[in-house]
Parts: C-alpha cells; structure tokens; sequence
C-alpha cells in the first residue's frame, strides 16, 4: 500500500513537472506570438509623430506612450520615497536592533509584507477622503498619492533585500573593523554598507519591478485610462499595467486589442528583465564576499 | 547577533549623526505602517457600530434598494482562496520535489534547471498580464468546454492556483531542502532515492513547512485583485456551481470605488478592507508561529 502511495506520488511529481511549464509556457507564448509583432514605435505614438510625442507638443491618443511615462514616474516617485525608510529598517534590522525590537519590527514588517495591494490602495482612498473633510477640500488623487502608497507595498521587499545583504557581509570584516578601533556607526557607513551596496542595488531593482506591475494600488489612487502625460506630482496619470486591465474589458475594435496584447508583452518583458537584473546584482553580490571571505 | 562577541566601542565617536538617520528611517517606516492600520480599523468601525438592515453584514448587495451587504463577497473571497489552495498547494509540493530529487543522484539536469529559473520567472509574472492571457485563452476554452460565460469561479480559481504556485514552491523549497540534505547521505548508503527520501521520511516530518505554504499560498489567492476581477464574472451573489459568476471582496472594492456610488457603499468598502486586513494578519500570524518564511 504504501509502495502504491509513493509510486502515485512520484507520477504526480513527473505529471507536474511537465504540466507546469508548459501552462506557463502556452500563456506566455501566446502572449509573444500575438504581442510581439505589435512592438515598435507605432505602438508606443500610435499615429502621432514620435519626436513631437516625447517632447510633448502633440498627445498621443492611440499609442502606450502616457502609459509609459506614467509607469517610469511612478516607479521613480515610489524608489525615491520608499528607498530611505525601506533600507534603513533592512540597516536597522540587522544590526541595530536589540532582540525584542526585532521581534516586533520584523513582525510588523512581515505583516505588511502579506498585505494585499489592494489594502494600500484603499489606505490611499481613506487619505484623500479625510484630507477632503479636513483641511484640505478640494484634495484628489494622483500620481503622488499613489506614489506614496506603492512605496508601502515595496517596502517591506527593500528591508528584507538590505537586511539580508547587510547579514550577508563577512565575519571577517566585522572583525577587522572592530581591530581597527572603528566605532560602530563608522564601520557601518565606511565598511559594511559599501560591502552591501550590490544587494541593496539588488533588492531595489525588485521593488522596482514590484511597482511597475502591480495595478490594485493605483486603481484607487488616481489613474484613469485617458489622462494623457501626467501633469504634475498632483496630477491624473495613466500607467501599463492599468491600461491592460482596461482593454481588456473595455476594447472597442481589434485595433485596441492588439495594443492589449503589444501593452502584455510589453510588461511582460520588462518585469522580467528587471527580475534578471536583480538576480544578476545578487549572484555577483555573493560571488564577491564568498571568494573573499 | 554574529558581532555579539565582537566588542565595538558603542556610541561617542564621529559618524554618530549617521545613526540618528537610520532611527529616523525606522520610525517614518513605522509611522507609516501605524497610520495604515489605524486608519483602515477607524474607517470601518461606523459600519461596525451601525448594525441592523441593509448594513454590510448581510447577504444581499443591492445598492438600488439600499442594501449593502457584502457576506457573498466573504464567502467568494475565502471559497475562491481554499478552492485554489488544494491544486495549487499539490502542483507546488510535486513540482518542489520534483526540482528537489534529480533522478540521476546528484547534480540537477539542464531541464530541472530550465524549470527551476522558470519558477523563479512566475514570481515576476505581473497578475494582471495573467488575467489578460487568461480572459483570451482560458476563458473561451471554459465557454466551449463546459458552457456558461467562460468568466466564473472554475476560472479565476485555475489562474489563482498558478499565482500561488511559484509562492508555494519558494516556501516548500526553503523548508524541505536543508531537511532533505541532512538526510541524503545516510539514504543514499541505505540504497534509497531522494525521491523516496522525501516521500517517506521528509514530508511526514515537515507539516509546520506544508502548512505555512499552504497558508501563504491562500493569503495570496485571498489577496490578489486582478484576477478575479477579470475572470471571475463579478455578479455580487453566492455562487451556486463551479461554473457560475461570482464576486471576491477584492474585486468588490475595485468595482465600488470605480462605479463611485458613495455614502453607504463605501462603509462596505470600508469593511471589506478591514476583513481583508484581518484576514492577512491572521496569515502571517500563523505563519511566524509556524516558523516558515513570510
């Protein structure tokens, strides 16, 4: 019976094994074949002349290109407000932290970790609305206040990267520093964050990618399908991922749905890179303390 | 802490300035993730202390008729989570072990490898390029294959068990693997496969692992937006079939504040991010008893 049991088991495991790869494989590939002919610059401007759409004389109606920019603001905006407090948990985390503090600060941030997106959209939402019956009436969402939110949700990705990386510098260079008589926050800012740099650099691109692809945060906080360019910090913006969500439930002609499948792909390539980017940041990050060290 | 032996002169010397940033990262951090909570729990709690009809504690949404209830969107949320568990908690455990036991002893083949970077690539996966492949591959082969609109729970439940699965698979991989290593040597003497290994003396000693993946991959389902406001056919009632339109209370959100009715409605809005958040912070909590990864 149980020789039975485990021979089930293992046909199962091989069953999987195949049967994984080639549903992802299938999604992605018909992803590729129906997205991949769509890339290119008529794609991104649509029928608007390219040099004028990037400098912003002519708006571009049918094309990816506000979504794009868009995107890039919003994952700039969210790097630049989550990196500080992101990393400087990860930094404290791992070794400042008395042992209770990091029960509960590790806790806390675990807990955010497991947060739906959606949460921090909503936490958006709830900031406008007070805002509105507070101080400030006429307070409306836009590209900061989503922003802000997405920098919540990457956080916790940014504190676990610093932290491991910051665990991750040798002994042996602990124990030099404290024979050189450095004091601790010298060895910290002169020795072990430059040791670390490459895997925070590392987790940082993650939460890059983390900020481009999700959609639940900025659907509460101020995207809309046709904003055009984002007028300001304040401003109304379009973003890739939320206009995937829209064509695909909105589309009016087969021209619209192929943009879908260009705007998919699109995405689809630069999470991807952004991931391999970081794993490449990483690996050389290791390589170099193990052959050191 | 590994410097713990190490004595480094605390505090008095240049660089200390430094410090204070980092305490100042540390508390904006929090500040943040307080002001989060507080303010979702503060929002939520009028609808608490209204009760009685037409409140969100009922099982009829109807915001025509002024009612608001959002019991279906609990019950889809957490039927969604536990149905897409079971598949995506199997195909997890069995493609980990399979990634885990080479048949050849030793090192992983260049396809183990393929699959194992593959997995890697499913966590970068944006959900929400999932559900646009999912609304033109899937859910016309559910409308040919088994009838109905194509867009229900079967379907948003399939994607969300692929979600999980990379989650699933990570967690497992990072649980069983220095168990299955202390092992190996003393198996393979005894004439047994890894595979065998795993099967009779890893997994039945590992339930705090399956568990924590388990729960975290229903935390992500449970959690997840996209796809079920893209597949799942959003019709805020309690579904009757596999096959039949249903509504998570993720989904529901999205809609709400999309369609903006206002007043009422979004006390319910209110209380579904609540039960979501309680929800979670129930995931995790059980996760760190567990003692697995978050």
């Amino acid at each position: 019976m149980r020789r039975f049991s485990f021979l089930v088991f293992r046909a199962l495991c091989t069953l999987c094994a195949v049967l994984v790869p080639c549903l992802v494989l299938v999604l992605m590939g018909y992803l590729f074949r129906r997205g991949l002919p769509e890339l290119g610059l008529d794609l991104l401007f649509g029928r608007a002349d390219p040099l004028d759409a990037v400098l912003g004389r002519v708006p571009v109606w049918d094309g990816l290109w506000p979504a794009c920019v868009g995107t890039f603001w919003l994952v700039v905006l969210t790097v630049l407000l989550a990196v500080f407090p992101g990393v400087g948990c990860g930094i404290y985390l791992s070794e400042l932290a008395s042992p209770r503090q990091k029960r509960i600060l590790g806790a806390a941030v675990d807990m955010l970790a497991g947060m739906p997106s959606i949460v921090m959209g909503l936490f958006g939402f709830m900031l406008i609305l007070l805002l509105r019956r507070t101080v400030l009436p006429d307070a409306n969402t836009g590209l900061l206040l989503a922003a802000g939110c997405l920098a919540l949700l990457v956080l916790p990705v940014l504190t676990a990267s610093a932290r491991e990386a910051m665990a991750a510098v040798p002994d042996s260079l602990r124990l030099a520093a404290a024979a050189c008589g450095f004091s601790r926050a010298q060895a910290l800012f002169h020795l072990f964050l430059p040791a670390a740099a490459r895997g925070i650099l590392g987790g940082v691109v993650l939460a890059v990618g983390r900020a481009a692809e999700d959609t639940a945060v900025i659907l509460f906080t101020g995207v809309v399908a046709n904003a055009g360019l984002p007028s300001g910090l304040l401003g109304k913006f379009e973003a890739l991922s939320f206009d995937i969500y829209y064509i695909s439930s909105q589309y009016q002609d087969q021209q619209e749905l192929l943009r879908g499948f260009g705007a998919a792909t699109l995405l689809l390539v630069i999470s991807c890179l952004l991931l391999a980017a970081a794993r490449v940041l990483e690996r050389g990050f290791r390589k170099k303390w193990q052959t050191k060290a | 802490m590994r410097n713990a032996e190490v004595s480094i002169r605390p505090g008095g010397r240049s660089g200390e300035a430094g410090l204070a940033v980092i305490r100042l990262a540390v508390a904006l951090a929090m500040a943040g993730m307080v002001l989060l909570f507080l303010m979702v729990v503060a929002f939520a709690l009028p609808a608490f202390v209204q009760g009685g009809g037409g409140g969100p504690f009922s099982w009829s949404w109807a915001p025509g008729r002024g009612e608001f209830g959002i019991l279906p969107m609990v019950a889809g949320s957490l039927l969604a989570g536990t149905l897409a568990v079971v598949p995506g908690w199997i195909m997890g455990l069995c493609l980990c072990c399979w990634l885990m036991a080479p048949e050849c002893a030793g090192r992983p083949g260049p396809w183990r490898t393929l699959v194992g970077a593959l997995v890697r690539v499913m966590t970068a996966i944006p959900t929400v390029v999932y559900g646009f492949a999912a609304v033109f591959l899937l859910a016309p082969v559910i409308r040919t294959g088994l009838g109905g609109s194509g867009f229900s729970c079967l379907t948003a439940v399939i994607m969300l068990s692929v979600l999980m699965l990379p989650t699933v698979v990570l967690v497992l991989q990072a649980g069983l693997g220095p168990r299955l290593d202390a092992v190996a040597l003393t198996g393979a003497a005894m004439g047994l496969s890894r595979m065998e290994l795993l099967w009779h003396l890893v997994i039945p000693a590992s339930r705090g692992t399956l568990i924590s993946a388990a729960v975290l991959g229903f935390g992500r389902a449970v959690g997840d937006t996209m796809l079920p406001l893209m597949l799942a056919g959003n019709a805020p009632v309690m579904p009757s079939s596999l096959l039949s339109s249903m509504r998570t209370l993720t989904a529901h959100m999205a809609l709400v504040t999309s369609n903006e009715v206002g007043g009422a409605a979004y006390d319910s809005l209110f209380m579904a991010g609540l039960l979501l958040l309680v929800i979670n912070g129930a995931v995790s909590l059980v996760i760190r008893r567990l003692g697995g990864r978050a």
